[in-house]
């Protein structure tokens, strides 16, 4: 199915959760913060959390910044 | 805090006490290595952060949080690059999310030349972020009124400008925030637009609680060596301030006694 993660269109698995696209990505999950439709996702709702077609993810991080 | 004289000079944001009256942001450093250790040599205990996209297709990018220790620094996430009163909280809510802490350095800018906030978008984020629980320190111009509208708001810390961010002019008006310093019951921290460490003398100098900038320690020659200007000017600059400065005059006293002069 077609997703969108930090604006970009991606190719998932049907039934892949919030932690696995992260794994996927290969991102340490500690160290960012996942939207979900505008919502933020917790650290502790990610296993659970699963993808729908059409979802537009924002996986943001800390950068220098004034 | 006990300064090098045996003077307790604490500086308390919203109950929290820092030990330098110096906060840094972490932007526009050559490489992580020279963040650090910029930001170790201003010894700032805290430390300003920006929250971005990740950039996905970059091969393995380090995360600043990698350099950066939570536990050696207090990281303040900011809203920079926001243009709304919406875009801004949302960007306050991500950087909570992040699980460091609900402070956030609050920033509404309104025009893309001057950076300038918008100071109408800064009152509605604060009132919204302070009713869910954010400790809020608002960028801000050195307008008085709006300041006391973001103290009465909520906001913990109240953040004039010297100048324009980036621009390193250094302290343009500084009546406008001794009035500021003089009537707000919270901080005042000077934020944007120091250059150099005279800027950040007299900026303390006019009394206020403590500077926050980036550009003037990223963009200097020697990044590290400024950090450690910076760090000595704003010592000295607040040292001056409690002392207590000698009037200005318009004529000469002599220093050396006129009495015992040859006939």
């Amino acid at each position: 199915m077609h997703i969108d993660v930090n604006g970009k269109a991606r190719e998932v698995e049907t039934g892949l959760s919030v932690a696995g696209l992260l794994s996927e990505l290969d991102l340490d999950g500690r160290l960012v913060v996942v939207e979900l439709n505008r919502q933020i996702v917790r650290h502790t709702e990610r296993s659970e959390m699963l993808l729908r077609a059409g979802d537009r993810i924002e996986i943001v991080h800390f950068v220098g910044g004034g | 805090m006990m300064d090098d004289v045996g003077h307790t000079d604490s500086f308390v944001i919203a109950g929290r006490t820092f030990s330098s009256r110096l906060i840094v942001g972490t932007g526009k450093y050559a490489s992580h290595e020279e963040t650090v250790a910029a930001v170790r040599e201003s010894g700032a205990d805290m430390v300003t952060v920006a929250v971005r996209r990740v950039d996905l297709d970059a091969s393995k990018q380090e995360s600043l949080l990698a350099h950066l220790s939570p536990d050696e620094f207090f990281l303040l996430p900011n809203t920079a690059g926001c243009y709304s009163a919406d875009e801004a909280i949302r960007y306050a809510r991500l950087g909570r999310a992040a699980g460091l802490s609900d402070w956030v350095k609050l920033e509404v800018i309104g025009d893309q030349e001057t950076l300038l906030p918008d100071v109408e978008g800064l009152l509605e984020a604060t009132r919204v972020l302070v009713a869910e629980g954010f400790t809020v320190l608002p960028y801000t111009s050195d307008d008085l009124i709006t300041a006391l509208k973001l103290e009465d708001a909520g906001a913990v810390a109240v953040m004039p400008l010297a100048s324009p961010i980036g621009s390193g002019l250094g302290l343009l008006n500084p009546v406008n925030i001794r009035i500021l310093k003089n009537r707000l019951g919270v901080p005042v921290i000077v934020d944007a637009g120091v250059g150099t460490a005279s800027d950040a003398c007299l900026t303390m100098e006019q009394g206020v609680d403590g500077i926050l900038m980036n550009t003037a320690l990223a963009a200097a020659d020697d990044p590290i060596r400024m950090a450690r200007a910076m760090r000595l000017a704003v010592h000295a600059g607040r040292e001056a301030w409690l002392a207590g400065r000698m009037p200005r005059r318009e004529w000469a006293v002599p220093s050396s006694p006129n009495a015992g002069m040859l006939a």
